[in-house]
């Protein structure tokens, strides 16, 4: 099953490797990991989409727990969250091309952000199988490069990771 | 008052009431030893490999429930010492190392005696810090010794760059600590608590089975009263023997690989199984499956909650101190009116006295030939099985752990979880300066000793009087058995040749050293160990039985019930 674990963590250095070690030591899988700074700077919030059965999600988030700089840890797809993922993509665009990119960036609802004779970079969010829709609908070999930041995620309404 | 970084460093130390640094210098701890070296209330004592600085301060923990303490450089000095960290994680030893590093404008910059000492020990460590400001050394250290004794303990590194530590600040040591990401729990559910209580009192077929967590947790008077109260069979775990007092009825032995066979036949049939501070490790449970097999309801109490339903699911997790947890258990037996099922309880019994007629730790002796098994019998008499036993890794530390009954805690220090050969010297080390005047014996074999022989020489420094009781067969025993029995005989680099004479090399050190090839003359020669030497540092150098083998076994990936109980049975 897949999971998207949220986790608060003090921004030190060295803690993103604690992380990942972990992951990589016991196993685990990473799908994606995301983090950055909140508002508050002395903290990071990571995202980390995972697989795994109900056993090992909950040695997850028990390993998570036990690493003394993480410090809180949510299974936000436990119930009803969103999640965005951030492309940009970079398309040949030529010709006829240019007119067919454009109307398919307007059905996904995908912005072009950067524009030469020859090309198009076009960014996009939502979550991955839209993203992963937009590359289905693009001619492959128009795709120049692809970069995708990772899968953020945030619970619904009340439910708040915080402090 | 302003200091330079390395008299903080000393100055901490002072402040945690720090009695001994084990250690070794080296050009980026420089500082931190010239400012040792100006004071005198934290002893050091000079190790001969890195290593062992850290196995003798984790002997030091592990025989005192204090936080052991060691000192290594940069580089290599910090490498030396990452199977000794490695060592004290697997067993949840509270330790702080401290390593120097190099100046912080070096980092980086593939300097000399420059390794990324955090991000090599980062999977062996509770947690461990790189300090970069001179101001953050005292609460980096304060947090250090904070970590390494609450929640589940562990050992905690400071890495600490050569410029740091003669920089100034003003010194000031914090009093107390609170970190917001760090917060164990110490007080268990009391609804879980009453639960598992309740489940313990229906128990028809019940067991206890308890780990190094209890004796972590000084909670081995705690588990010794419930189960009294309770009448119930108990065993303990090998990183939880002295747990329960291994002379009492109610003692079912060691379980596990090379347990008893009444200890895992009552494991394995209970109909519930309180754990306490142990985690169902392979060498206890053996195949998971297998265990699983037989329907039995599990309460688990832990400080760790990974620990729990991590290789068997459990009915009833209880996380907390398992001091604390105990005492509320006791609390709610003796309040309540309800007791055991008398009847369910006799017939368990005479179950398990069945079991134990098996008599599963007899052995043929021998007149002409030491027994092994015979040495430790003996140790355990002429010490009146009072003495700290250390013990490296093989047969020899099986051998101690069935033989060598234990009736108090904190007196049995091996390498339970990474098997580590060569702890057995440097533990009896760390052991014997925590308790000057007791009886310290370091069981071994031939091959283990060798891995940290150097420390004969810091014995004869610290004028340590340890009693090395090498069971010599000449070859790597547990190895050698296991290719007897799994790998068609084919003894494939066991066979240990070229020994040293070790009475004679002992005693070049300055030590004595005493041959024995009787058994007739193994007493004799305790006795003249703990007797007559008593003062001396003694390497009684048994020739024992070079084909003799530990059982019962419990072969690797197969369950509890399917046990050898001797050669007979192959």
């Amino acid at each position: 099953m897949r999971h998207v674990i949220s986790l608060l963590i003090e921004n030190e250095a060295g803690a993103l490797s604690r992380v990942s070690g972990l992951f990589s030591a016991r196993g685990y899988n990473i799908e994606s990991l995301t983090v950055a700074p909140t508002e508050d700077a002395s903290m990071s919030r990571m995202t980390i989409v995972t697989t795994g059965s109900d056993e090992i999600i909950e040695q997850i988030t028990k390993q998570l727990n036990k690493l003394v700089e993480v410090v809180k840890v949510v299974d936000i797809s436990e119930a009803a969250h969103i999640e965005r993922e951030l492309m940009l993509i970079k398309l040949r665009a030529t010709g006829k091309d240019r007119e067919e990119i454009k109307r398919t960036a307007d059905i996904f609802r995908a912005r072009i952000i950067d524009v030469t004779d020859t090309s198009y970079v076009i960014e996009l969010t939502g979550n991955q199988s839209k993203l992963d829709a937009f590359i289905g609908a693009i001619d492959t070999g128009l795709i120049l490069e692809t970069v995708r930041s990772g899968v953020c995620g945030i619970g619904r309404g009340d439910r708040v990771l915080k402090l | 008052m302003v200091l330079t970084g390395a008299e903080i460093v000393i100055r901490c130390l002072q402040e945690e009431k720090v009695e001994y640094v084990f250690g070794y210098p080296g050009g980026a701890v420089l500082y931190i030893y010239d400012a040792l070296f100006q004071q005198e209330q934290v002893r050091h004592i000079l190790v001969r490999h890195e290593q062992a600085a850290v196995h003798a301060a984790d002997g030091f923990a592990r025989s005192t429930q204090k936080v052991g303490v060691a000192l290594v450089t940069s580089g290599p000095g910090a490498t030396n010492a990452v199977t000794g960290i490695a060592t004290a994680f697997c067993d949840s030893i509270p330790m702080v190392i401290i390593s120097g590093q190099v100046p912080t404008a070096a980092i980086g910059q593939d300097a000399f005696q420059e390794v990324d000492t955090v991000g090599i020990t980062r999977p062996c460590v509770k947690h461990n810090f790189l300090v970069r400001d001179v101001r953050d050394i005292a609460t980096t250290i304060k947090k250090a010794f904070y970590l390494a004794q609450t929640g589940r303990p562990g050992p905690v590194l400071v890495d600490i760059p050569k410029d740091i530590t003669f920089a100034k600040c003003e010194f000031e040591y914090p009093q107390d600590i609170s970190m917001r990401s760090y917060n164990p729990v110490v007080k268990g559910h009391q609804g879980q608590i009453k639960k598992a209580v309740q489940l313990l009192l229906e128990a028809k077929r019940p067991m206890i089975y308890t780990g190094g967590g209890v004796i972590l947790a000084d909670a081995a008077d705690r588990l010794t009263k419930l189960t009294r109260l309770l009448g119930y069979p108990i065993t303990n775990t090998l990183m939880g023997l002295g747990a329960y007092p291994a002379s009492d009825r109610q003692y079912l032995g060691m379980p596990g690989m090379h347990g008893t066979y009444e200890a895992n036949m009552s494991m394995h049939y209970s109909d519930v199984l309180l754990a306490v501070g142990a985690r169902f490790d392979d060498r206890v449970i053996g195949d998971p499956a297998n265990f699983a097999e037989e329907p039995r309801k599990i309460i688990h109490v832990d400080i760790d909650p990974s620990s729990i339903s991590k290789r068997v699911k459990v009915d009833v997790p209880i996380v907390g101190d398992v001091k604390d947890v105990l005492d509320e258990m006791i609390r709610q037996l003796e309040a309540g009116e309800a007791r055991p099922n008398p009847d369910a309880l006799a017939a368990w019994w005479k179950q398990i006295e069945d079991w134990r007629s098996r008599k599963c730790m007899e052995y043929r002796n021998s007149d002409t030939i030491i027994k092994p098994q015979f040495v430790i019998q003996k140790l355990w008499e002429v010490t009146g099985g009072d003495a700290i036993v250390t013990s490296d890794v093989g047969q020899h530390q099986m051998w101690a752990a069935q033989y060598y009954r234990f009736d108090k805690p904190r007196r049995w220090l091996n390498s339970g979880g990474l098997g580590t050969m060569g702890v057995g010297m440097p533990y009896a080390m760390g052991a014997q300066l925590a308790h000057p005047g007791k009886q310290v014996a370091c069981v071994t074999g031939e091959a283990s000793i060798q891995m940290n022989i150097q420390e004969l020489s810091t014995c004869k420094q610290f004028r340590l009087p340890i009693k090395i009781c090498n069971l010599n067969n000449r070859y790597l025993g547990m190895v050698r058995q296991w290719q007897q029995l799994f790998h068609g005989q084919r003894y494939s680099e066991s066979y240990m040749d070229s020994l040293p004479d070790f009475a004679k090399l002992a005693e070049s050190y300055g030590h004595v050293g005493i041959r024995v090839d009787k058994p007739a003359d193994v007493e004799g020669a305790l006795r003249e160990a703990f007797t007559t030497h008593k003062n001396d540092l003694v390497f009684l150098d048994f020739q024992v039985d070079q084909t003799e083998n530990v059982y019962p076994m419990v072969q690797g990936g197969k369950g509890l019930t399917e046990m050898i109980l001797s050669a007979e049975d192959l």
